[in-house]
Protein backbone atom coordinates (compact mmCIF):
# COMPACT_ATOMS: atom_id res chain seq x y z
CA UNK A 1 0.00 0.00 0.00
CA UNK A 2 0.86 3.70 -0.81
CA UNK A 3 1.75 6.09 2.19
CA UNK A 4 2.47 9.71 2.22
CA UNK A 5 5.91 10.35 3.35
CA UNK A 6 6.66 12.90 5.96
CA UNK A 7 8.06 15.32 2.94
CA UNK A 8 4.67 14.91 1.15
CA UNK A 9 2.86 15.39 3.74
CA UNK A 10 4.24 18.45 4.76
CA UNK A 11 3.95 19.40 1.36
CA UNK A 12 0.04 18.74 1.38
CA UNK A 13 -0.18 21.19 4.45
CA UNK A 14 1.20 23.89 2.20
CA UNK A 15 -0.94 23.60 -0.24
CA UNK A 16 -3.68 25.03 2.36
CA UNK A 17 -1.62 27.62 3.61
CA UNK A 18 -2.94 31.13 1.66
CA UNK A 19 -1.08 34.02 0.79
CA UNK A 20 -1.34 36.60 3.92
CA UNK A 21 -1.83 33.95 6.50
CA UNK A 22 0.01 34.53 9.69
CA UNK A 23 0.88 30.62 10.77
CA UNK A 24 2.65 28.87 13.79
CA UNK A 25 4.56 26.04 12.54
CA UNK A 26 5.09 23.99 15.73
CA UNK A 27 8.25 22.25 16.89
CA UNK A 28 9.58 18.99 14.93
CA UNK A 29 7.62 17.07 12.11
CA UNK A 30 5.26 20.68 11.07
CA UNK A 31 8.78 22.37 10.66
CA UNK A 32 9.28 20.82 7.89
CA UNK A 33 5.96 22.57 6.26
CA UNK A 34 8.12 25.82 5.81
CA UNK A 35 10.02 24.04 2.92
CA UNK A 36 6.97 23.43 0.87
CA UNK A 37 5.37 26.87 0.96
CA UNK A 38 5.66 28.83 -2.31
CA UNK A 39 8.19 31.24 -2.82
CA UNK A 40 5.86 33.60 -4.59
CA UNK A 41 3.27 33.93 -2.06
CA UNK A 42 3.73 36.03 1.09
CA UNK A 43 3.24 34.18 4.16
CA UNK A 44 3.89 35.30 7.64
CA UNK A 45 5.69 32.58 10.40
CA UNK A 46 5.08 33.49 13.81
CA UNK A 47 7.56 31.93 16.23
CA UNK A 48 6.52 31.94 20.03
CA UNK A 49 9.58 33.31 21.29
CA UNK A 50 9.28 36.63 19.64
CA UNK A 51 9.24 36.70 15.93
CA UNK A 52 6.83 37.62 13.08
CA UNK A 53 8.32 37.28 9.79
CA UNK A 54 10.65 34.54 10.27
CA UNK A 55 13.02 33.06 7.64
CA UNK A 56 15.11 30.36 6.48
CA UNK A 57 17.65 28.75 7.97
CA UNK A 58 21.00 30.72 7.80
CA UNK A 59 24.05 29.92 5.54
CA UNK A 60 26.66 28.16 7.55
CA UNK A 61 28.90 30.71 9.58
CA UNK A 62 25.56 33.16 9.93
CA UNK A 63 24.34 31.35 12.96
CA UNK A 64 23.49 34.20 15.46
CA UNK A 65 22.48 33.03 18.72
CA UNK A 66 20.42 35.79 19.74
CA UNK A 67 18.08 34.91 16.45
CA UNK A 68 16.49 31.47 17.16
CA UNK A 69 12.92 29.67 16.41
CA UNK A 70 10.82 27.79 19.12
CA UNK A 71 13.23 24.50 18.35
CA UNK A 72 16.06 26.78 19.45
CA UNK A 73 17.80 26.49 16.35
CA UNK A 74 18.74 28.92 14.91
CA UNK A 75 17.04 30.81 11.76
CA UNK A 76 16.58 34.44 9.81
CA UNK A 77 14.42 37.73 9.75
CA UNK A 78 12.69 38.90 6.23
CA UNK A 79 12.71 42.22 5.43
CA UNK A 80 9.40 43.76 7.11
CA UNK A 81 9.54 41.21 10.28
CA UNK A 82 10.08 42.17 14.03
CA UNK A 83 10.42 41.04 17.05
CA UNK A 84 8.28 41.30 20.71
CA UNK A 85 8.31 40.25 23.98
CA UNK A 86 6.60 36.77 25.04
CA UNK A 87 3.49 37.97 26.30
CA UNK A 88 3.03 39.75 23.25
CA UNK A 89 3.55 36.63 21.74
CA UNK A 90 1.02 34.65 23.41
CA UNK A 91 -1.08 37.26 23.30
CA UNK A 92 -0.89 36.53 19.53
CA UNK A 93 -1.96 32.56 19.83
CA UNK A 94 -4.33 32.77 22.55
CA UNK A 95 -6.22 36.36 20.73
CA UNK A 96 -7.02 34.63 18.21
CA UNK A 97 -4.83 36.68 15.60
CA UNK A 98 -2.73 33.59 14.53
CA UNK A 99 -4.86 31.89 11.15
CA UNK A 100 -2.93 28.88 11.17
CA UNK A 101 -1.34 26.56 13.46
CA UNK A 102 0.05 23.29 12.74
CA UNK A 103 0.92 21.04 15.25
CA UNK A 104 2.53 17.16 15.80
CA UNK A 105 0.56 14.55 17.66
CA UNK A 106 -0.09 11.72 19.77
CA UNK A 107 -3.60 11.19 19.43
CA UNK A 108 -6.33 13.28 18.15
CA UNK A 109 -10.27 12.80 18.89
CA UNK A 110 -13.39 12.22 16.58
CA UNK A 111 -14.48 15.63 18.22
CA UNK A 112 -11.03 17.32 17.93
CA UNK A 113 -9.75 16.63 20.83
CA UNK A 114 -5.68 16.86 20.77
CA UNK A 115 -3.20 15.45 23.24
CA UNK A 116 0.50 15.81 22.20
CA UNK A 117 2.34 17.21 25.17
CA UNK A 118 3.16 14.61 27.23
CA UNK A 119 2.89 10.80 27.57
CA UNK A 120 1.97 10.30 30.68
CA UNK A 121 4.19 7.95 31.57
CA UNK A 122 5.28 7.65 35.30
CA UNK A 123 9.08 8.09 34.36
CA UNK A 124 8.38 10.59 31.62
CA UNK A 125 9.41 14.33 32.58
CA UNK A 126 6.36 16.18 31.76
CA UNK A 127 7.30 19.71 29.32
CA UNK A 128 4.46 21.83 28.08
CA UNK A 129 6.26 24.98 26.18
CA UNK A 130 3.68 26.45 23.91
CA UNK A 131 1.49 23.60 22.99
CA UNK A 132 -1.53 24.33 24.64
CA UNK A 133 -1.32 27.93 23.84
CA UNK A 134 -1.34 27.26 20.01
CA UNK A 135 -3.95 24.96 20.21
CA UNK A 136 -6.48 26.63 21.58
CA UNK A 137 -5.67 30.37 20.09
CA UNK A 138 -5.17 30.09 16.01
CA UNK A 139 -8.40 30.33 14.24
CA UNK A 140 -7.42 26.98 12.47
CA UNK A 141 -5.55 23.99 13.65
CA UNK A 142 -4.18 21.54 11.85
CA UNK A 143 -2.59 18.17 12.84
CA UNK A 144 -0.06 16.31 10.95
CA UNK A 145 1.41 13.03 12.12
CA UNK A 146 1.36 9.47 11.11
CA UNK A 147 -2.03 7.80 10.73
CA UNK A 148 -0.69 4.59 13.05
CA UNK A 149 1.79 4.09 15.64
CA UNK A 150 4.59 1.85 14.94
CA UNK A 151 2.93 -0.90 16.22
CA UNK A 152 -0.25 -0.06 14.06
CA UNK A 153 -2.50 1.44 16.42
CA UNK A 154 -4.59 4.38 15.13
CA UNK A 155 -3.86 7.87 16.28
CA UNK A 156 -7.13 8.55 15.39
CA UNK A 157 -9.39 7.69 18.62
CA UNK A 158 -13.13 8.41 19.61
CA UNK A 159 -11.27 9.41 23.13
CA UNK A 160 -8.07 10.03 23.91
CA UNK A 161 -5.91 8.16 26.22
CA UNK A 162 -3.02 10.50 26.53
CA UNK A 163 -3.16 13.35 28.52
CA UNK A 164 -5.41 16.50 26.76
CA UNK A 165 -3.23 19.36 25.48
CA UNK A 166 -6.69 21.22 24.24
CA UNK A 167 -10.04 20.05 23.92
CA UNK A 168 -12.54 20.27 20.42
CA UNK A 169 -9.32 22.50 19.11
CA UNK A 170 -8.52 20.36 15.92
CA UNK A 171 -9.91 21.27 12.58
CA UNK A 172 -7.87 18.92 10.35
CA UNK A 173 -5.90 16.43 10.08
CA UNK A 174 -3.20 15.37 7.97
CA UNK A 175 -1.40 11.76 7.90
CA UNK A 176 0.17 9.74 5.80
CA UNK A 177 -3.16 7.80 4.14
CA UNK A 178 -5.60 10.38 4.41
CA UNK A 179 -6.61 14.35 4.97
CA UNK A 180 -9.71 14.71 7.17
CA UNK A 181 -11.71 17.36 9.00
CA UNK A 182 -13.14 17.11 11.76
CA UNK A 183 -17.14 17.94 11.07
CA UNK A 184 -20.07 18.45 13.75
CA UNK A 185 -21.08 15.32 13.37
CA UNK A 186 -17.65 13.56 13.54
CA UNK A 187 -14.48 12.89 10.78
CA UNK A 188 -14.93 14.15 7.31
CA UNK A 189 -12.62 12.05 4.95
CA UNK A 190 -11.39 14.67 2.13
CA UNK A 191 -8.97 12.67 0.63
CA UNK A 192 -7.52 9.51 0.67
CA UNK A 193 -3.77 7.88 -0.38
CA UNK A 194 -4.14 6.24 -3.93
CA UNK A 195 -4.88 2.56 -3.73
CA UNK A 196 -6.39 2.39 -0.04
CA UNK A 197 -10.60 2.21 -0.02
CA UNK A 198 -12.70 4.25 2.09
CA UNK A 199 -13.21 0.87 4.24
CA UNK A 200 -9.89 -0.33 4.26
CA UNK A 201 -9.19 3.42 5.72
CA UNK A 202 -11.82 2.93 8.23
CA UNK A 203 -10.28 -0.24 9.13
CA UNK A 204 -6.92 1.60 10.66
CA UNK A 205 -8.80 4.70 11.88
CA UNK A 206 -10.28 4.04 15.98
CA UNK A 207 -13.08 6.52 15.19
CA UNK A 208 -16.19 6.23 12.66
CA UNK A 209 -15.27 8.21 9.12
CA UNK A 210 -18.03 9.91 7.23
CA UNK A 211 -17.94 10.25 3.12
CA UNK A 212 -17.73 13.97 2.43
CA UNK A 213 -20.87 15.15 1.22
CA UNK B 1 22.52 62.27 39.95
CA UNK B 2 20.63 58.92 39.80
CA UNK B 3 23.18 56.38 38.48
CA UNK B 4 22.02 52.59 38.54
CA UNK B 5 25.04 51.32 37.07
CA UNK B 6 26.72 48.65 39.69
CA UNK B 7 30.54 48.75 38.98
CA UNK B 8 30.78 44.91 39.18
CA UNK B 9 28.58 41.58 38.59
CA UNK B 10 29.29 41.03 42.53
CA UNK B 11 27.69 44.37 43.24
CA UNK B 12 24.98 43.44 40.69
CA UNK B 13 23.45 40.87 42.57
CA UNK B 14 24.22 41.77 46.21
CA UNK B 15 20.97 41.10 48.76
CA UNK B 16 19.98 38.08 46.73
CA UNK B 17 18.71 36.42 50.01
CA UNK B 18 18.44 32.66 50.67
CA UNK B 19 14.51 31.17 49.58
CA UNK B 20 14.04 34.36 47.20
CA UNK B 21 12.31 33.95 43.93
CA UNK B 22 14.49 34.99 41.11
CA UNK B 23 13.20 35.37 37.68
CA UNK B 24 15.84 34.34 34.99
CA UNK B 25 15.46 35.63 31.23
CA UNK B 26 15.86 33.72 28.38
CA UNK B 27 14.54 30.98 26.16
CA UNK B 28 16.96 28.47 25.95
CA UNK B 29 20.31 30.33 25.77
CA UNK B 30 18.90 33.68 23.74
CA UNK B 31 18.21 35.99 26.18
CA UNK B 32 19.82 33.78 29.42
CA UNK B 33 22.41 36.58 31.53
CA UNK B 34 24.83 34.07 31.84
CA UNK B 35 26.92 36.66 33.57
CA UNK B 36 24.73 38.01 36.32
CA UNK B 37 23.85 33.73 37.10
CA UNK B 38 27.10 33.27 37.53
CA UNK B 39 27.78 35.61 39.81
CA UNK B 40 25.19 34.56 41.55
CA UNK B 41 26.40 31.05 42.18
CA UNK B 42 29.87 33.04 43.57
CA UNK B 43 27.33 34.86 45.65
CA UNK B 44 26.10 31.94 47.60
CA UNK B 45 21.76 32.29 47.77
CA UNK B 46 20.08 29.26 48.23
CA UNK B 47 16.72 27.74 48.32
CA UNK B 48 15.54 29.58 45.40
CA UNK B 49 12.56 29.88 43.49
CA UNK B 50 13.52 30.01 39.86
CA UNK B 51 11.30 31.13 37.40
CA UNK B 52 12.38 30.35 33.76
CA UNK B 53 10.81 29.30 30.52
CA UNK B 54 13.48 26.13 31.10
CA UNK B 55 14.83 24.03 33.32
CA UNK B 56 18.76 24.98 31.91
CA UNK B 57 20.94 23.31 29.43
CA UNK B 58 24.30 21.71 29.08
CA UNK B 59 26.48 22.48 32.56
CA UNK B 60 26.39 26.44 32.26
CA UNK B 61 24.01 29.15 33.25
CA UNK B 62 20.69 27.95 34.84
CA UNK B 63 21.88 24.46 34.63
CA UNK B 64 25.34 25.28 36.98
CA UNK B 65 22.84 27.47 39.21
CA UNK B 66 21.12 23.90 39.58
CA UNK B 67 24.41 21.57 39.35
CA UNK B 68 25.19 24.24 42.39
CA UNK B 69 22.11 22.85 44.29
CA UNK B 70 21.10 26.56 44.63
CA UNK B 71 17.48 25.92 43.81
CA UNK B 72 14.55 24.52 45.64
CA UNK B 73 11.79 24.59 43.07
CA UNK B 74 11.50 25.69 39.52
CA UNK B 75 8.49 27.43 37.88
CA UNK B 76 8.94 26.75 33.97
CA UNK B 77 7.02 25.96 30.70
CA UNK B 78 9.59 23.32 29.35
CA UNK B 79 12.29 21.64 31.40
CA UNK B 80 12.62 18.38 29.39
CA UNK B 81 15.08 19.25 26.30
CA UNK B 82 18.21 17.25 24.81
CA UNK B 83 20.48 18.67 26.95
CA UNK B 84 18.61 19.25 30.36
CA UNK B 85 20.39 16.48 31.96
CA UNK B 86 21.29 18.31 35.34
CA UNK B 87 17.46 19.16 35.83
CA UNK B 88 16.21 15.47 34.73
CA UNK B 89 18.89 13.99 37.70
CA UNK B 90 17.81 16.14 40.29
CA UNK B 91 14.25 16.13 39.35
CA UNK B 92 14.07 12.28 39.29
CA UNK B 93 15.92 12.18 42.58
CA UNK B 94 13.28 14.37 44.05
CA UNK B 95 16.04 17.46 44.92
CA UNK B 96 13.76 19.98 42.84
CA UNK B 97 10.05 20.95 42.47
CA UNK B 98 8.50 21.61 39.54
CA UNK B 99 5.81 23.99 38.63
CA UNK B 100 4.86 23.01 34.69
CA UNK B 101 3.04 26.05 33.63
CA UNK B 102 1.88 26.47 29.95
CA UNK B 103 4.36 29.22 28.61
CA UNK B 104 1.56 31.79 27.44
CA UNK B 105 0.13 31.27 31.10
CA UNK B 106 3.99 31.52 32.69
CA UNK B 107 4.30 34.68 30.43
CA UNK B 108 1.13 36.27 31.19
CA UNK B 109 1.27 35.53 34.70
CA UNK B 110 4.66 38.25 34.77
CA UNK B 111 3.21 39.98 33.13
CA UNK B 112 0.11 40.30 35.30
CA UNK B 113 2.06 40.46 38.44
CA UNK B 114 4.05 43.37 36.78
CA UNK B 115 0.92 45.43 35.75
CA UNK B 116 -0.86 45.07 39.43
CA UNK B 117 -3.25 42.34 38.30
CA UNK B 118 -4.68 40.10 40.80
CA UNK B 119 -5.72 37.40 38.63
CA UNK B 120 -6.84 36.56 34.91
CA UNK B 121 -9.20 34.26 33.20
CA UNK B 122 -6.93 31.83 30.66
CA UNK B 123 -8.41 29.45 28.16
CA UNK B 124 -4.97 27.93 27.86
CA UNK B 125 -5.30 24.73 29.36
CA UNK B 126 -9.13 24.39 30.33
CA UNK B 127 -9.78 20.43 30.74
CA UNK B 128 -6.02 19.43 31.42
CA UNK B 129 -4.56 18.19 34.16
CA UNK B 130 -2.05 20.96 34.06
CA UNK B 131 -5.81 23.06 34.92
CA UNK B 132 -6.50 20.18 37.87
CA UNK B 133 -7.92 21.91 40.95
CA UNK B 134 -7.97 25.59 39.42
CA UNK B 135 -11.01 27.90 39.51
CA UNK B 136 -13.00 27.41 36.08
CA UNK B 137 -15.43 30.15 34.68
CA UNK B 138 -17.99 29.58 31.55
CA UNK B 139 -17.42 33.15 30.17
CA UNK B 140 -19.57 34.05 26.73
CA UNK B 141 -19.65 30.22 25.68
CA UNK B 142 -16.13 29.84 26.05
CA UNK B 143 -13.94 27.79 29.36
CA UNK B 144 -11.46 29.36 31.17
CA UNK B 145 -8.75 28.91 34.01
CA UNK B 146 -8.31 31.20 37.02
CA UNK B 147 -4.81 31.86 36.94
CA UNK B 148 -2.42 33.84 39.67
CA UNK B 149 0.15 36.56 39.09
CA UNK B 150 3.39 35.56 39.45
CA UNK B 151 5.45 38.09 41.29
CA UNK B 152 9.33 37.92 42.05
CA UNK B 153 12.04 39.25 44.23
CA UNK B 154 14.51 39.34 41.90
CA UNK B 155 14.81 39.42 37.96
CA UNK B 156 18.17 39.13 36.10
CA UNK B 157 18.13 39.78 32.54
CA UNK B 158 19.81 40.69 29.41
CA UNK B 159 19.65 43.25 27.42
CA UNK B 160 21.37 45.46 24.58
CA UNK B 161 21.70 48.47 25.49
CA UNK B 162 21.14 50.41 29.15
CA UNK B 163 21.78 54.08 29.97
CA UNK B 164 22.33 54.87 33.53
CA UNK B 165 18.56 55.59 34.46
CA UNK B 166 17.56 51.85 33.41
CA UNK B 167 16.29 52.39 29.97
CA UNK B 168 16.44 48.72 27.98
CA UNK B 169 16.78 48.02 24.36
CA UNK B 170 17.21 44.48 23.85
CA UNK B 171 18.83 42.31 20.68
CA UNK B 172 16.27 39.89 18.21
CA UNK B 173 14.68 37.05 19.68
CA UNK B 174 16.68 37.63 22.90
CA UNK B 175 14.16 40.05 23.88
CA UNK B 176 11.72 37.32 24.99
CA UNK B 177 10.91 37.28 29.20
CA UNK B 178 13.04 40.06 29.65
CA UNK B 179 10.33 42.81 29.55
CA UNK B 180 7.81 41.46 31.45
CA UNK B 181 10.31 40.42 33.85
CA UNK B 182 11.83 43.32 34.56
CA UNK B 183 7.95 44.38 35.58
CA UNK B 184 7.27 41.91 38.06
CA UNK B 185 10.33 41.91 39.72
CA UNK B 186 10.67 44.14 43.04
CA UNK B 187 14.29 44.77 42.18
CA UNK B 188 15.30 44.11 38.31
CA UNK B 189 19.12 43.65 37.58
CA UNK B 190 19.82 43.57 34.05
CA UNK B 191 23.28 42.85 32.27
CA UNK B 192 23.97 45.00 28.98
CA UNK B 193 26.88 44.70 26.34
CA UNK B 194 26.98 48.71 26.10
CA UNK B 195 25.81 51.46 28.37
CA UNK B 196 25.13 54.31 26.39
CA UNK B 197 24.60 57.81 28.03
CA UNK B 198 21.45 59.33 28.39
CA UNK B 199 19.79 60.49 25.59
CA UNK B 200 21.31 57.77 23.17
CA UNK B 201 18.81 55.57 22.91
CA UNK B 202 15.88 57.19 20.97
CA UNK B 203 12.63 57.38 23.58
CA UNK B 204 10.29 55.94 20.25
CA UNK B 205 12.12 52.20 20.71
CA UNK B 206 12.81 52.10 24.20
CA UNK B 207 11.13 48.74 24.91
CA UNK B 208 11.95 48.69 28.79
CA UNK B 209 11.76 51.98 30.31
CA UNK B 210 13.86 52.97 33.37
CA UNK B 211 10.77 52.40 36.39
CA UNK B 212 11.35 48.64 35.63
CA UNK B 213 14.90 48.62 36.35
CA UNK B 214 16.82 48.82 39.58
CA UNK B 215 20.28 47.77 38.57
CA UNK B 216 22.88 47.84 35.39
CA UNK B 217 25.78 46.15 34.81
CA UNK B 218 27.73 46.19 31.76
CA UNK B 219 29.55 42.94 30.46
CA UNK B 220 31.91 42.35 27.67
CA UNK B 221 31.06 42.18 24.03
CA UNK B 222 31.77 39.02 23.64
CA UNK B 223 29.62 37.82 26.63
CA UNK B 224 26.74 40.11 25.70
CA UNK B 225 26.49 40.59 22.04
Amino acid sequence: MHRFSREQIAARVAQDIPEGAYVNLGIGLPTKVANYLPADKEIFLHSENGVLGMGPAPAPGDEDEDLINAGKQPVTLLAGGAYFHHADSFAMMRGGHLDICVLGAFQVSATGDLANWHTGAADAIPAVGGAMDLAIGAKQVFVMMEHQTKSGESKIVSHCSYPLTGIGCVNRIYTDLAVLDVGEHGLIVREIVDGLSFEELQKRTDAPLLHAA
Amino acid sequence: MINKINDSLEQAVAGIHDGATVMIGGFGNAGMPAALIDALIAQGASELTIVNNNAGNGDTGLAALLKAKRVRKIICSFPRQTDSHVFDALYRAGEIELELTPQGNLAERIRAAGAGIGGFFSPTGYGTMLADGKETRLIDGRHYVLESPLHADFALIKALRGDRWGNLVYRKTARNFGPIMAMAAKCTIAQVAEVVELGQLDPETIVTPGIFVQRLVQTSQQESK
